[in-house]
């Protein structure tokens, strides 16, 4: 139906767009890849006879969404994931944009890896690629990486993903060199040495498991640094996957003193505590780790307060054999991108944060921390759009997921909402089957 | 008492006592009630009356064939095993990862899905990773014995000291056991804290904060960084090893250090009861958590004893998942 050529209209939907705050009766039409009008009410009167009209039935219309945390395989691991299967499962997600990482490998740590990723990504046509670079060369932490060509050649951010960036001098020579480049740089706070070999949170259940563990507390002392060194360099810091209720008051803390900071929040430890890796659960074998239950209901209400902005997918793809082992050999992470808007939703429907704050996490806020133009149902906006019925009870089944890799957590889990169709810059790429 | 000339009445004991265990593997006391434990130790018990008779084979598992999949080294829990197996009449199959392909990339669940296919019937299975028991259990058709999993539990380490204090004071009910040393690293002690609980025990868990699980004062047990204290007034005192090879951090300044405070010697024995024994799980290091002295004085160590229980507790185990793989109702005949 919504080829590039034909203008389309989308009538009415359910418009949640955090851009004008409006949730509501709604609908808009797509012209030439962009988003040509938006009305406020479920019906556009006059429309001329080449229009094509999609029938939302009531169903939510959302910008589609912006992964900005994803890891394929490609280059280098391709049997995990390429970057075809990851924009396939993106697509499916509901997930217009993707930010990869740089941790592949080679490592994307200087410009021609980046320039291989954007123009396989371009071949594909299906979602928005995106890419981070590496902070440091290799992802070693010793040596910065190639940051202002790369910041040329489209580097969104710079982030050596899960490596902890140790020395406190090469972070903050990444740190200034960076906003140079007006590029913000991700680190996720890990103490090296209390984390050194843990694969679990220190606590009752690891110490039970015989699992070898680190303190929550690990993650508050690298946070402290590196709230710091942001405040010393002036650079844009996102905390990456913060998880603790300690680290909280931390950001909180340095938010109010004007550092500028952006803190992201994955999915699974908005879901799952520690808990779930209950008799050695590989899938639940994350980094970092799973935290105590209170920690997660703090992750909660960050995210509701806007403490926390923004909220990735995580997504990690791991191939079985990587996870049929025991617990602390297995890889961790999960994947996560077609998983992320059903379990973000159930946010919503536990009462525990309105749709439009939730929506805005995935949305406007990660397209305004990257200036990305997506993210909004704005006139002139690229036509990224996600159709969704909020609440369609859904079984998740891990074999039935798109990405290459199944280490799904949620793999059985009962979530609510389904994603009907993605559309990006006008194209519609995806569209779920009825009896799916 | 059982004579060598009247082994009939040992078989007759071992079948009164005979019954079928209620989960299809043993990877930790968790699965055990009550009831059961007690079983256990009754068939054990009878166990040891045949180890001690002339005529020391029964036919109980004949047919039968249990694998030791070790791939970490262990003498003494493998021929354990090995010749509680054979007692009983099973085949034996030794593997360690140094004679097999492990060492050529192939995982625990390959190695483990290949001996599957051989159809053995019991699978002893010890692996430094926690968990790697009940990783392997859920991948093979056999019933799955955990013979030490990383940190995680030794059940039958725990079901053997258990066997050797009922022996000792009758029974396990009311004792005040201290476990000490190591318990950070330590399966034998977890896997007696839950046993020795359940059987009516009071456990004290005693060693260095460094060495200490966070979280332990949450399993029932007091927890105490002063030796002297932890084991004043107990019946028993239960020795872990100091895992030297596992240390991969300064867990505690020196050898010399760690025997000074947390080093059994007669003097700081003499704060337990009068009564009080003293257990290892072995294999020991003289001078760094056991005086000689403590450990060679047979009026008080049970060490011995605890090896010769070894082979019953493990008889008990085997023959009663066989019993349950004998038995049609209960065997869900996974293959």
């Amino acid at each position: 139906m919504a080829d590039v050529a034909r203008p389309t209209a989308y009538l009415n939907a359910r418009l949640v767009d955090p851009d004008s705050g409006y949730d509501g009766p709604g609908a808009l039409i797509v012209a030439e890849g962009a988003i040509a009008d938006v009305a406020h009410s479920p019906r556009i009167e006059n429309l001329s006879a080449d229009v094509a009209i999609v029938d939302c039935a009531g169903a939510a219309l959302v910008p589609g969404l912006i992964d900005i945390r994803v890891k394929t395989g490609e280059p280098g691991a391709e049997p995990k994931e390429t970057l075809k299967s990851a924009s396939r499962a993106a697509a499916a997600g509901g997930v217009a944009s993707i930010v990869i990482q740089p941790d592949t490998d080679p490592a994307v740590d200087e410009p021609a890896v980046l320039d291989f990723i954007l123009r396989r990504a371009r071949d594909i046509e299906l979602v928005h690629v995106h890419a981070a670079g590496a902070a440091t060369r290799g992802l070693k932490g010793v040596n910065m990486a190639e940051l202002g060509l790369m910041a040329e050649a489209g580097a969104l951010y710079f982030t050596d993903v899960d490596q902890p960036l140790a020395d406190s001098k090469v972070f903050r020579r990444v740190l200034s060199y960076a906003r140079a480049f007006g590029r913000p740089v991700a680190h996720r706070p890990a103490d090296p040495y209390l984390s050194a070999g843990a694969v679990a949170t220190e606590g009752e259940l690891a110490g039970r498991l015989g699992l070898s563990s680190a303190p929550a507390v690990a993650e508050r002392i690298m946070l402290e640094r590196d709230l710091t060194l942001a405040q010393l360099t002036g650079a844009r810091l996102i905390v990456d996957q913060i998880t603790t209720a300690g680290a909280l008051e931390s950001l909180a803390r340095a938010k109010a003193l004007g550092t500028d900071v952006i803190a992201t929040a994955s999915i699974n430890h908005l879901s799952f505590n520690e808990v779930d890796i209950g008799d050695y659960r590989t899938f639940c074998r994350l980094d970092p780790p799973l935290r105590a239950e209170a920690d997660r209901q703090a992750l909660i209400e960050a995210v509701a307060s806007g403490l926390v902005k923004v909220i990735t997918s995580a997504h990690t793809p791991a191939p079985a054999e990587d996870k049929r082992l025991p617990f602390s050999e297995a890889a961790a992470g999960a994947v996560g991108l077609e998983t992320l808007l059903p379990a973000l939703l159930t946010l919503h429907h536990d009462g525990r944060c309105p749709l439009i704050d939730l929506i805005r996490t995935v949305t406007l806020a990660p397209a305004e921390l990257l200036g990305l133009p997506g993210g909004r149902l704005r006139r002139g906006a690229p036509a990224d759009l996600a159709l969704c019925d909020l609440d369609a009870p859904v079984v998740i089944d891990a074999a039935k997921l798109l990405s290459k890799s199944k280490n799904s957590p949620f793999d059985g889990r009962r979530l609510q909402g389904r994603v009907l169709a993605t559309v990006v810059d006008g194209r519609t790429i995806y569209r779920a089957d009825r009896a799916g | 008492m059982p004579t060598i000339t009247d082994p009939p009445d040992i078989e007759g004991l071992v079948a009164e006592r005979m019954f079928a265990l209620s989960g299809r593997h043993f990877i930790s006391v968790a699965s055990l009630n009550r009831p059961e434990a007690e079983r256990l130790l009754d068939l054990a018990d009878a166990f040891v009356s045949l180890s001690r008779a002339r005529e020391k084979k029964l036919s109980l598992l004949r047919g039968r064939t249990l694998v030791n999949l070790f791939f970490e080294s262990s003498t003494r829990t493998q021929s354990s095993f090995e010749i509680a197996a054979k007692r009983l009449g099973a085949d034996t199959m030794n593997m360690s990862p140094g004679t097999s392909s492990v060492k050529k990339g192939e995982t625990l669940i390959d190695t483990a899905v290949t001996l599957n296919a051989m159809k053995p019937d019991l699978l002893v299975v010890r692996h430094s990773a926690s968990g790697a028991a009940a990783l392997l259990s859920q991948k093979v058709g056999c019933s799955v014995i955990n013979a030490g999993d990383g940190w995680h539990e030794h059940p039958t380490q725990a079901l053997l000291d258990a066997l050797t204090l009922r022996r000792a004071f009758g029974s396990v009910e009311g004792l005040v056991v201290a476990i000490c040393g190591d318990v950070l690293h330590s399966r034998v002690a977890r896997s007696n804290v839950g046993l020795l609980q359940l059987l009516g025990a009071r456990v004290r868990l005693v060693g260095p904060p460094t060495l200490m699980p966070a979280g332990a004062d949450q399993w029932g047990a007091e927890v105490f960084h002063d030796m002297r204290a932890g084991i004043a007034g107990v019946d028993v005192v239960m020795m872990l090893r100091l895992q030297l090879e596992r240390m991969d951090g300064a867990f505690v300044p020196s050898t010399r250090e760690y025997f000074r405070f947390f080093g059994l010697d007669a003097e700081k024995l003499s704060l337990a009861k009068p009564h009080v024994r003293v257990m290892h799980p072995g294999p020991m290091n003289r001078g760094v958590e056991i005086d000689s002295g403590v450990a060679d004085d047979l009026d008080v160590s049970l060490i011995q004893q605890q090896v010769e229980m070894g082979v019953a507790a493990r008889m008990a185990v085997l023959a009663s998942l066989a019993a349950r793989l004998d038995s049609p109702s209960l065997s869900n005949g996974v293959a």
